[in-house]
Protein backbone atom coordinates (compact mmCIF):
# COMPACT_ATOMS: atom_id res chain seq x y z
CA UNK A 1 0.00 0.00 0.00
CA UNK A 2 0.78 3.75 -0.56
CA UNK A 3 2.12 6.06 1.39
CA UNK A 4 -0.88 7.78 0.97
CA UNK A 5 -3.06 5.00 1.23
CA UNK A 6 -2.05 4.25 4.40
CA UNK A 7 -2.33 7.48 5.62
CA UNK A 8 -5.98 7.36 3.60
CA UNK A 9 -6.64 3.99 5.96
CA UNK A 10 -5.75 5.87 9.24
CA UNK A 11 -7.41 8.71 9.02
CA UNK A 12 -10.26 5.93 8.17
CA UNK A 13 -10.09 4.11 11.23
CA UNK A 14 -10.11 7.10 13.42
CA UNK A 15 -13.00 9.06 11.92
CA UNK A 16 -15.02 5.50 13.28
CA UNK A 17 -14.19 7.70 16.75
CA UNK A 18 -16.41 10.90 15.14
CA UNK A 19 -13.49 13.19 16.97
CA UNK A 20 -13.48 12.00 20.47
CA UNK A 21 -10.75 13.42 21.87
CA UNK A 22 -10.28 10.86 24.33
CA UNK A 23 -11.36 7.69 22.83
CA UNK A 24 -8.40 9.02 19.76
CA UNK A 25 -5.75 8.90 22.20
CA UNK A 26 -6.80 6.04 24.01
CA UNK A 27 -6.97 4.02 20.58
CA UNK A 28 -3.43 5.58 19.67
CA UNK A 29 -2.24 4.32 22.93
CA UNK A 30 -3.48 1.05 21.57
CA UNK A 31 -1.37 1.02 18.72
CA UNK A 32 1.49 1.61 20.49
CA UNK A 33 0.96 -1.29 22.67
CA UNK A 34 0.60 -3.52 19.92
CA UNK A 35 4.26 -2.21 17.87
CA UNK A 36 6.63 -5.19 17.81
CA UNK A 37 8.83 -4.52 20.69
CA UNK A 38 12.11 -3.26 20.05
CA UNK A 39 15.56 -5.15 20.82
CA UNK A 40 16.66 -3.78 24.09
CA UNK A 41 20.52 -3.50 23.32
CA UNK A 42 19.00 -0.69 20.75
CA UNK A 43 17.46 1.51 23.15
CA UNK A 44 20.81 3.60 23.50
CA UNK A 45 21.58 6.87 23.50
CA UNK A 46 22.80 7.28 19.79
CA UNK A 47 18.93 5.87 18.44
CA UNK A 48 17.31 8.18 20.57
CA UNK A 49 14.64 11.15 19.11
CA UNK A 50 15.51 13.88 21.83
CA UNK A 51 11.77 15.12 22.97
CA UNK A 52 11.23 17.82 25.51
CA UNK A 53 9.41 14.97 27.90
CA UNK A 54 9.08 11.44 26.01
CA UNK A 55 12.28 9.12 24.77
CA UNK A 56 11.45 7.82 21.76
CA UNK A 57 14.76 5.41 20.59
CA UNK A 58 14.48 4.52 16.41
CA UNK A 59 16.54 2.72 14.30
CA UNK A 60 15.98 0.95 10.92
CA UNK A 61 17.28 -1.54 8.23
CA UNK A 62 17.23 -2.49 4.87
CA UNK A 63 15.91 -5.56 3.04
CA UNK A 64 15.59 -6.21 -0.87
CA UNK A 65 15.61 -2.13 -1.05
CA UNK A 66 12.99 -1.76 1.75
CA UNK A 67 13.44 0.61 4.73
CA UNK A 68 12.03 -1.07 8.11
CA UNK A 69 11.94 0.80 11.31
CA UNK A 70 11.27 0.08 14.44
CA UNK A 71 11.04 1.75 17.35
CA UNK A 72 10.17 2.27 21.04
CA UNK A 73 9.17 5.07 24.05
CA UNK A 74 8.89 5.37 27.08
CA UNK A 75 5.19 7.16 26.52
CA UNK A 76 2.39 5.44 25.51
CA UNK A 77 1.08 8.21 23.39
CA UNK A 78 4.53 9.08 21.29
CA UNK A 79 4.44 5.18 20.96
CA UNK A 80 1.25 5.27 19.36
CA UNK A 81 2.50 8.11 16.99
CA UNK A 82 5.24 6.66 16.21
CA UNK A 83 3.73 3.02 15.32
CA UNK A 84 1.25 5.06 13.07
CA UNK A 85 4.34 6.96 11.35
CA UNK A 86 5.84 3.33 11.09
CA UNK A 87 2.87 1.61 9.64
CA UNK A 88 3.01 4.50 6.75
CA UNK A 89 6.93 4.14 6.33
CA UNK A 90 7.95 0.75 6.60
CA UNK A 91 8.54 -1.61 3.99
CA UNK A 92 8.87 1.58 1.73
CA UNK A 93 11.88 2.60 -0.81
CA UNK A 94 14.30 5.31 0.26
CA UNK A 95 12.67 7.22 -2.52
CA UNK A 96 9.19 6.89 -1.85
CA UNK A 97 9.86 7.67 1.92
CA UNK A 98 12.10 10.67 0.67
CA UNK A 99 9.13 11.80 -1.15
CA UNK A 100 6.59 11.40 1.35
CA UNK A 101 3.95 13.86 2.52
CA UNK A 102 2.50 13.69 6.40
CA UNK A 103 -0.52 14.39 6.26
CA UNK A 104 -2.56 12.43 8.80
CA UNK A 105 -1.80 13.78 12.14
CA UNK A 106 -3.91 16.94 11.42
CA UNK A 107 -6.25 15.14 9.80
CA UNK A 108 -7.35 12.34 13.26
CA UNK A 109 -6.98 15.59 15.17
CA UNK A 110 -3.50 15.10 16.37
CA UNK A 111 -2.36 18.33 14.76
CA UNK A 112 -1.01 19.45 18.33
CA UNK A 113 1.39 16.93 18.18
CA UNK A 114 3.25 18.17 15.59
CA UNK A 115 2.92 21.84 16.10
CA UNK A 116 5.82 24.07 17.66
CA UNK A 117 5.26 22.33 21.42
CA UNK A 118 8.98 20.68 21.72
CA UNK A 119 6.75 17.94 23.87
CA UNK A 120 6.98 15.06 22.22
CA UNK A 121 9.30 15.59 19.32
CA UNK A 122 6.96 14.39 16.61
CA UNK A 123 8.80 16.55 13.88
CA UNK A 124 12.20 15.23 14.82
CA UNK A 125 10.86 11.13 14.37
CA UNK A 126 9.72 12.26 10.94
CA UNK A 127 12.89 13.95 10.28
CA UNK A 128 15.04 11.03 11.65
CA UNK A 129 13.14 8.68 9.34
CA UNK A 130 13.65 10.87 6.65
CA UNK A 131 17.36 10.50 7.63
CA UNK A 132 17.63 7.21 7.32
CA UNK A 133 16.22 6.69 4.30
CA UNK A 134 18.38 9.26 3.11
CA UNK A 135 21.27 7.37 4.41
CA UNK A 136 20.58 3.83 2.84
CA UNK A 137 19.75 5.78 -0.67
CA UNK A 138 23.07 7.51 -0.65
CA UNK A 139 24.86 4.01 0.49
CA UNK A 140 23.14 2.21 -2.16
CA UNK A 141 24.25 4.67 -4.50
CA UNK A 142 28.07 4.88 -3.48
CA UNK A 143 27.79 0.93 -3.96
CA UNK A 144 26.38 0.93 -7.22
CA UNK B 1 -20.74 24.28 47.41
CA UNK B 2 -18.68 27.03 46.06
CA UNK B 3 -21.92 28.83 44.42
CA UNK B 4 -21.41 30.10 48.29
CA UNK B 5 -18.72 31.54 49.55
CA UNK B 6 -15.63 29.55 49.83
CA UNK B 7 -15.47 28.45 53.35
CA UNK B 8 -13.87 30.39 55.54
CA UNK B 9 -11.98 32.49 53.60
CA UNK B 10 -14.98 34.56 52.25
CA UNK B 11 -13.94 34.17 48.95
CA UNK B 12 -17.16 34.22 46.54
CA UNK B 13 -15.39 32.12 43.92
CA UNK B 14 -18.49 32.42 41.59
CA UNK B 15 -18.18 36.11 41.69
CA UNK B 16 -14.55 36.05 40.88
CA UNK B 17 -14.84 33.53 37.80
CA UNK B 18 -16.89 36.22 36.15
CA UNK B 19 -13.99 38.29 36.07
CA UNK B 20 -11.85 36.01 34.11
CA UNK B 21 -13.47 35.71 30.74
CA UNK B 22 -10.54 32.86 28.97
CA UNK B 23 -12.59 30.15 31.85
CA UNK B 24 -15.98 30.28 30.26
CA UNK B 25 -15.04 28.13 27.58
CA UNK B 26 -14.93 24.44 26.16
CA UNK B 27 -11.88 22.42 25.52
CA UNK B 28 -12.16 19.46 23.67
CA UNK B 29 -16.06 19.69 24.68
CA UNK B 30 -15.58 20.02 28.37
CA UNK B 31 -15.75 22.90 30.73
CA UNK B 32 -12.00 24.12 30.88
CA UNK B 33 -10.47 23.27 34.12
CA UNK B 34 -7.51 25.51 34.41
CA UNK B 35 -4.77 23.84 36.78
CA UNK B 36 -1.21 25.50 34.99
CA UNK B 37 -1.23 28.58 37.20
CA UNK B 38 2.14 27.80 38.72
CA UNK B 39 3.36 28.43 34.96
CA UNK B 40 0.93 31.54 34.29
CA UNK B 41 -2.38 32.68 36.39
CA UNK B 42 -4.82 33.77 34.07
CA UNK B 43 -6.28 37.78 33.65
CA UNK B 44 -8.90 39.55 34.97
CA UNK B 45 -11.13 42.32 33.13
CA UNK B 46 -9.48 44.78 35.46
CA UNK B 47 -6.09 43.99 33.61
CA UNK B 48 -7.42 43.31 30.02
CA UNK B 49 -9.40 46.48 30.24
CA UNK B 50 -6.07 48.39 31.61
CA UNK B 51 -4.75 47.70 28.45
CA UNK B 52 -6.97 48.67 26.22
CA UNK B 53 -7.41 51.82 27.52
CA UNK B 54 -3.74 52.84 27.75
CA UNK B 55 -3.50 51.48 24.12
CA UNK B 56 -6.78 53.69 23.31
CA UNK B 57 -6.33 56.32 25.42
CA UNK B 58 -2.97 57.55 26.08
CA UNK B 59 0.02 55.27 24.69
CA UNK B 60 2.90 57.64 24.13
CA UNK B 61 6.32 57.26 25.54
CA UNK B 62 7.47 58.19 28.69
CA UNK B 63 9.38 60.19 30.67
CA UNK B 64 10.74 63.06 28.13
CA UNK B 65 7.30 63.68 26.61
CA UNK B 66 5.95 67.31 27.22
CA UNK B 67 2.81 66.40 25.55
CA UNK B 68 -0.25 65.68 27.92
CA UNK B 69 -0.54 62.28 26.61
CA UNK B 70 3.21 61.54 27.39
CA UNK B 71 2.44 63.23 30.68
CA UNK B 72 -0.91 60.94 31.52
CA UNK B 73 1.29 58.04 30.70
CA UNK B 74 4.00 58.46 32.50
CA UNK B 75 1.62 58.98 35.53
CA UNK B 76 0.33 55.76 34.90
CA UNK B 77 3.50 54.45 34.63
CA UNK B 78 5.25 55.89 37.86
CA UNK B 79 1.73 55.24 39.94
CA UNK B 80 2.50 51.10 39.40
CA UNK B 81 5.49 51.75 40.77
CA UNK B 82 4.18 52.92 43.80
CA UNK B 83 1.77 50.57 44.27
CA UNK B 84 4.17 47.36 43.51
CA UNK B 85 6.50 49.61 46.28
CA UNK B 86 3.60 49.19 48.96
CA UNK B 87 2.37 45.57 47.19
CA UNK B 88 6.07 44.49 48.47
CA UNK B 89 6.77 47.05 51.15
CA UNK B 90 9.58 48.47 49.74
CA UNK B 91 11.29 51.80 51.22
CA UNK B 92 10.98 53.88 48.79
CA UNK B 93 9.76 53.14 45.03
CA UNK B 94 13.35 54.18 44.16
CA UNK B 95 13.96 50.24 45.04
CA UNK B 96 11.59 49.15 42.24
CA UNK B 97 13.13 48.25 38.57
CA UNK B 98 10.75 46.96 36.22
CA UNK B 99 12.23 43.71 34.46
CA UNK B 100 10.62 41.45 32.22
CA UNK B 101 10.06 38.79 35.13
CA UNK B 102 12.09 37.08 37.26
CA UNK B 103 14.42 35.28 34.64
CA UNK B 104 15.78 39.26 33.44
CA UNK B 105 15.76 40.40 36.99
CA UNK B 106 18.15 37.33 38.21
CA UNK B 107 20.31 37.63 35.29
CA UNK B 108 20.19 41.54 36.11
CA UNK B 109 21.37 41.06 39.61
CA UNK B 110 24.33 38.22 38.22
CA UNK B 111 25.33 40.30 35.93
CA UNK B 112 25.42 43.62 37.51
CA UNK B 113 26.01 42.57 41.00
CA UNK B 114 27.72 39.76 40.18
CA UNK B 115 30.32 40.70 38.06
CA UNK B 116 31.22 43.49 40.02
CA UNK B 117 31.36 41.87 43.18
CA UNK B 118 32.83 38.43 42.75
CA UNK B 119 36.23 37.31 42.73
CA UNK B 120 38.01 34.42 41.86
CA UNK B 121 37.36 31.59 44.72
CA UNK B 122 34.39 33.27 46.20
CA UNK B 123 31.06 31.76 46.19
CA UNK B 124 27.59 31.60 45.61
CA UNK B 125 24.67 29.32 47.61
CA UNK B 126 21.53 28.28 45.59
CA UNK B 127 19.12 25.66 46.76
CA UNK B 128 18.48 22.24 45.23
CA UNK B 129 14.58 23.50 44.74
CA UNK B 130 15.72 26.47 42.10
CA UNK B 131 14.39 27.19 38.96
CA UNK B 132 16.63 27.02 35.96
CA UNK B 133 16.47 30.65 35.54
CA UNK B 134 17.92 30.98 39.42
CA UNK B 135 20.51 28.79 38.44
CA UNK B 136 21.85 29.30 35.05
CA UNK B 137 22.51 33.02 35.44
CA UNK B 138 24.77 32.43 38.47
CA UNK B 139 26.60 29.44 36.48
CA UNK B 140 27.45 31.85 33.77
CA UNK B 141 29.01 34.52 36.00
CA UNK B 142 30.71 32.07 38.15
CA UNK B 143 31.89 30.81 35.41
CA UNK B 144 33.39 33.69 33.96
CA UNK B 145 34.74 34.73 37.86
CA UNK B 146 36.46 31.69 38.51
CA UNK B 147 33.68 31.48 41.30
CA UNK B 148 32.24 28.25 43.26
CA UNK B 149 28.37 26.78 43.73
CA UNK B 150 27.10 25.64 46.83
CA UNK B 151 24.15 24.14 46.72
CA UNK B 152 21.50 23.66 50.05
CA UNK B 153 20.56 20.27 49.44
CA UNK B 154 16.43 19.29 49.85
CA UNK B 155 15.29 16.31 52.35
CA UNK B 156 12.96 13.40 51.19
CA UNK B 157 9.58 15.78 52.04
CA UNK B 158 10.94 18.21 49.63
CA UNK B 159 12.48 20.67 51.75
CA UNK B 160 15.49 22.99 52.14
CA UNK B 161 18.09 21.70 55.08
CA UNK B 162 18.49 24.16 56.87
CA UNK B 163 21.72 22.55 58.76
CA UNK B 164 23.25 22.27 55.83
CA UNK B 165 23.06 25.27 54.46
CA UNK B 166 24.92 26.80 58.26
CA UNK B 167 27.33 24.31 57.10
CA UNK B 168 27.69 25.57 53.58
CA UNK B 169 28.00 29.45 54.57
CA UNK B 170 31.42 30.76 54.96
CA UNK B 171 34.08 33.94 54.66
CA UNK B 172 34.01 33.42 50.98
CA UNK B 173 30.07 33.07 50.82
CA UNK B 174 28.96 36.65 48.80
CA UNK B 175 25.17 36.06 47.56
CA UNK B 176 23.04 33.21 48.93
CA UNK B 177 19.70 32.92 46.17
CA UNK B 178 16.71 31.28 46.96
CA UNK B 179 13.25 30.64 46.07
CA UNK B 180 10.51 31.65 48.65
CA UNK B 181 8.44 29.15 46.98
CA UNK B 182 9.19 26.19 45.09
CA UNK B 183 7.34 26.35 41.40
CA UNK B 184 7.69 22.39 41.31
CA UNK B 185 6.47 20.87 44.98
CA UNK B 186 5.34 24.79 46.28
CA UNK B 187 7.31 24.18 49.65
CA UNK B 188 7.27 27.45 50.89
CA UNK B 189 10.84 28.07 52.28
CA UNK B 190 12.06 29.66 55.73
CA UNK B 191 13.34 33.09 53.91
CA UNK B 192 13.56 35.34 56.76
CA UNK B 193 16.01 32.53 58.27
CA UNK B 194 18.07 32.08 55.21
CA UNK B 195 18.26 35.83 54.48
CA UNK B 196 19.54 36.03 58.60
CA UNK B 197 22.00 33.59 58.11
CA UNK B 198 23.51 34.74 54.60
CA UNK B 199 23.84 38.52 56.26
CA UNK B 200 25.56 36.53 59.33
CA UNK B 201 28.06 34.88 57.24
CA UNK B 202 28.35 38.50 55.20
CA UNK B 203 26.55 37.77 52.13
CA UNK B 204 23.89 39.54 50.35
CA UNK B 205 20.48 37.49 49.78
CA UNK B 206 18.27 37.37 46.82
CA UNK B 207 14.59 35.54 46.79
CA UNK B 208 13.25 34.59 43.79
CA UNK B 209 9.64 35.48 44.61
CA UNK B 210 7.78 34.10 40.96
CA UNK B 211 5.41 31.75 43.07
CA UNK B 212 4.85 33.72 46.11
CA UNK B 213 4.24 36.73 44.80
CA UNK B 214 -0.17 35.46 43.89
CA UNK B 215 0.03 33.71 48.23
CA UNK B 216 2.50 34.91 50.57
CA UNK B 217 2.39 38.40 52.09
CA UNK B 218 5.49 39.89 51.23
CA UNK B 219 7.14 42.58 53.29
CA UNK B 220 10.77 42.96 52.14
CA UNK B 221 11.60 45.59 54.99
CA UNK B 222 10.72 42.60 57.66
CA UNK B 223 12.62 39.90 55.53
CA UNK B 224 15.56 41.82 55.22
CA UNK B 225 16.47 40.57 51.87
CA UNK B 226 19.25 42.61 49.98
CA UNK B 227 17.06 41.79 46.33
CA UNK B 228 13.76 40.48 45.96
CA UNK B 229 11.75 40.02 42.35
CA UNK B 230 8.19 38.53 40.92
CA UNK B 231 7.15 38.36 37.78
CA UNK B 232 3.82 39.66 36.64
CA UNK B 233 1.91 37.00 34.71
CA UNK B 234 2.14 34.69 37.86
CA UNK B 235 -0.15 37.22 39.40
CA UNK B 236 -2.63 37.98 37.62
CA UNK B 237 -0.87 40.77 35.41
CA UNK B 238 0.08 40.46 32.33
CA UNK B 239 3.50 38.82 30.65
CA UNK B 240 6.61 40.58 29.99
CA UNK B 241 6.45 42.66 32.86
CA UNK B 242 8.22 42.05 36.53
CA UNK B 243 9.71 43.69 39.69
CA UNK B 244 13.08 43.82 40.75
CA UNK B 245 13.70 45.12 44.21
CA UNK B 246 16.68 46.11 45.52
CA UNK B 247 17.83 47.96 48.31
CA UNK B 248 18.83 51.02 48.02
CA UNK B 249 22.48 51.36 49.29
CA UNK B 250 23.18 48.11 46.88
CA UNK B 251 21.35 49.66 43.91
CA UNK B 252 23.04 52.58 43.91
CA UNK B 253 26.76 50.63 44.07
CA UNK B 254 25.84 49.16 41.07
CA UNK B 255 26.73 49.06 37.82
CA UNK B 256 24.13 49.34 34.86
CA UNK B 257 23.04 46.40 33.15
CA UNK B 258 21.72 47.60 29.69
CA UNK B 259 23.12 50.83 27.86
CA UNK B 260 20.96 53.38 26.42
CA UNK B 261 18.43 55.99 26.57
CA UNK B 262 16.25 56.64 29.91
CA UNK B 263 19.52 55.22 32.12
CA UNK B 264 21.58 58.42 31.12
CA UNK B 265 22.62 61.44 32.67
CA UNK B 266 24.92 63.12 30.27
CA UNK B 267 26.74 61.24 27.24
CA UNK B 268 29.67 62.58 25.76
CA UNK B 269 31.65 60.46 23.78
CA UNK B 270 34.25 60.63 26.89
CA UNK B 271 32.32 59.90 29.37
CA UNK B 272 28.26 58.99 30.37
CA UNK B 273 26.91 59.39 33.74
CA UNK B 274 24.49 57.30 34.92
CA UNK B 275 20.70 58.67 35.63
CA UNK B 276 19.26 58.49 39.41
CA UNK B 277 17.75 55.05 40.43
CA UNK B 278 15.33 53.15 39.41
CA UNK B 279 16.40 54.76 35.72
CA UNK B 280 19.57 53.77 35.87
CA UNK B 281 18.46 50.15 35.56
CA UNK B 282 16.01 50.85 33.07
CA UNK B 283 17.65 51.43 29.82
CA UNK B 284 15.39 52.30 26.14
CA UNK B 285 11.62 52.37 26.12
CA UNK B 286 10.38 49.87 28.59
CA UNK B 287 7.07 47.76 28.47
CA UNK B 288 4.59 50.42 29.54
CA UNK B 289 1.37 48.79 28.54
CA UNK B 290 1.92 45.80 30.62
CA UNK B 291 3.62 48.05 33.40
CA UNK B 292 0.60 50.17 33.26
CA UNK B 293 -1.79 47.08 33.51
CA UNK B 294 0.18 45.59 36.45
CA UNK B 295 -1.35 47.77 38.59
CA UNK B 296 -4.82 46.29 38.53
CA UNK B 297 -3.15 43.12 38.89
CA UNK B 298 -1.74 44.36 42.48
CA UNK B 299 -4.61 46.18 42.97
CA UNK B 300 -6.85 43.01 42.20
CA UNK B 301 -4.91 41.01 44.89
CA UNK B 302 -5.10 43.81 47.10
CA UNK B 303 -8.62 44.50 46.96
CA UNK B 304 -9.65 40.78 47.16
CA UNK B 305 -7.53 40.20 50.16
CA UNK B 306 -4.02 37.79 49.86
CA UNK B 307 -5.36 36.61 52.95
CA UNK B 308 -8.57 35.15 51.49
CA UNK B 309 -6.77 34.32 48.30
CA UNK B 310 -4.38 31.97 50.19
CA UNK B 311 -7.19 30.50 52.60
CA UNK B 312 -9.10 29.33 49.22
CA UNK B 313 -6.23 28.19 47.61
CA UNK B 314 -4.89 26.44 50.60
CA UNK B 315 -8.63 24.81 51.40
CA UNK B 316 -7.98 23.61 47.31
CA UNK B 317 -4.93 22.09 48.11
CA UNK B 318 -5.51 20.13 51.55
CA UNK B 319 -8.86 19.33 49.34
CA UNK B 320 -7.08 17.62 46.35
CA UNK B 321 -4.45 16.34 48.08
CA UNK B 322 -6.73 13.79 50.15
CA UNK B 323 -8.74 13.29 46.79
CA UNK B 324 -5.65 12.33 45.00
CA UNK B 325 -4.09 10.31 47.38
CA UNK B 326 -6.80 7.66 47.32
CA UNK B 327 -5.75 6.82 43.88
CA UNK B 328 -4.48 3.40 43.51
CA UNK B 329 -0.74 4.25 42.81
CA UNK B 330 -0.13 7.92 42.95
CA UNK B 331 1.99 9.82 44.80
CA UNK B 332 2.61 13.76 45.63
CA UNK B 333 5.75 14.89 45.37
CA UNK B 334 6.63 17.67 47.89
CA UNK B 335 5.18 16.65 51.29
CA UNK B 336 6.45 19.66 53.00
CA UNK B 337 3.10 21.23 55.98
CA UNK B 338 4.29 24.69 54.22
CA UNK B 339 3.15 24.65 50.90
CA UNK B 340 1.70 27.22 48.71
CA UNK B 341 -1.42 25.69 46.46
CA UNK B 342 1.05 23.62 44.21
CA UNK B 343 0.32 19.38 43.82
CA UNK B 344 3.02 17.49 42.35
CA UNK B 345 2.45 14.26 41.53
CA UNK B 346 3.48 10.75 40.10
CA UNK B 347 1.12 8.15 38.94
CA UNK B 348 3.18 4.31 39.59
CA UNK B 349 3.66 3.00 35.54
CA UNK B 350 2.37 5.83 33.87
CA UNK B 351 4.31 8.19 32.06
CA UNK B 352 3.47 12.13 33.08
CA UNK B 353 3.65 13.05 30.02
CA UNK B 354 0.32 10.25 28.98
CA UNK B 355 -1.49 11.88 31.74
CA UNK B 356 -1.07 14.75 31.09
CA UNK B 357 -2.38 14.41 27.44
CA UNK B 358 -5.68 12.43 28.52
CA UNK B 359 -6.52 14.97 31.23
CA UNK B 360 -6.56 17.57 28.20
CA UNK B 361 -8.53 15.54 26.32
CA UNK B 362 -11.01 16.39 29.25
CA UNK B 363 -10.39 19.96 29.07
CA UNK B 364 -8.29 20.07 32.31
CA UNK B 365 -4.70 21.91 31.90
CA UNK B 366 -2.11 20.54 34.24
CA UNK B 367 1.40 20.71 33.87
CA UNK B 368 3.68 17.66 33.11
CA UNK B 369 7.87 17.04 32.76
CA UNK B 370 9.99 18.85 35.16
CA UNK B 371 9.50 22.34 35.27
CA UNK B 372 12.41 24.07 34.59
CA UNK B 373 14.10 22.35 37.82
CA UNK B 374 16.13 19.48 36.11
CA UNK B 375 18.51 19.28 39.15
CA UNK B 376 15.19 18.62 41.92
CA UNK B 377 14.04 16.08 39.47
CA UNK B 378 16.67 14.31 39.70
CA UNK B 379 17.24 14.56 43.47
CA UNK B 380 13.69 13.34 43.46
CA UNK B 381 14.60 9.90 41.46
CA UNK B 382 12.13 11.33 39.15
CA UNK B 383 12.01 12.29 35.30
CA UNK B 384 8.73 14.85 36.09
CA UNK B 385 5.62 15.13 37.75
CA UNK B 386 2.23 16.29 36.69
CA UNK B 387 1.57 19.15 38.57
CA UNK B 388 -1.94 20.67 39.44
CA UNK B 389 -1.53 24.55 40.62
CA UNK B 390 -4.59 26.48 42.00
CA UNK B 391 -5.80 29.98 41.67
CA UNK B 392 -8.33 31.73 43.73
CA UNK B 393 -10.53 31.48 40.58
CA UNK B 394 -10.35 27.43 40.83
CA UNK B 395 -13.07 25.06 42.69
CA UNK B 396 -13.77 22.06 44.61
CA UNK B 397 -15.84 21.11 42.04
CA UNK B 398 -12.89 21.41 39.18
CA UNK B 399 -10.81 19.27 41.83
CA UNK B 400 -13.84 16.53 41.85
CA UNK B 401 -12.65 16.59 38.24
CA UNK B 402 -9.19 16.30 38.12
CA UNK B 403 -9.67 12.80 40.24
CA UNK B 404 -12.60 11.88 38.15
CA UNK B 405 -10.19 12.08 34.86
CA UNK B 406 -7.20 10.62 37.01
CA UNK B 407 -9.54 7.41 37.40
CA UNK B 408 -10.37 7.43 33.73
CA UNK B 409 -6.46 7.53 33.25
CA UNK B 410 -5.97 4.99 35.84
CA UNK B 411 -8.20 2.56 35.23
CA UNK B 412 -6.86 2.72 31.13
CA UNK B 413 -3.67 2.56 31.81
CA UNK B 414 -2.53 -0.13 34.53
Amino acid sequence: MSITDTQEEIVNEFSLLEGDQEMSVLYLMELGQKLPAMKEEDKKEQNEVKGCQSRVWLTAEVKHGAVFFSADSNTAITKGLISLLIRVFSGHTPQEILNGEITFPSRIGMDRFIGTQRSNGFAAMIKQMKMYALAFQTRSKIQA
Amino acid sequence: MENVASIGSGIEVEEIRKLFPILHQKINGHDLVYFDNAATTQKPVQVLDALQSYYTGYNANIHRGIHTLAERATTAFEQTRTTAASFLNAGSKEEIIFVRGVTEAINLVASSYGRSKLQKGDEVILSGLEHHSNIVPWQLVAEEKQCHIKVIPVTDTGELDLQAYRGLLNERTRIVSVNHASNSLGTINPVKEIIRLAHQAGAVALIDGAQAAPHLPIDVQDLDCDFYCISGHKMYGPTGVGVLYGKKKILEAMPPYMGGGEMIRQVTFEKTTWNDLPYKFEAGTPNIADVVALKSAFDFISGTGKDAMAQHEHMLLRYATERLSELNGLRVVGNSTNKVSVLSFVIEGIHPFDIGQMLDTRGIAVRTGHHCTQPLMDRMGLEGTVRASFAVYNTRKETDRLVEGLQRVIGFLK
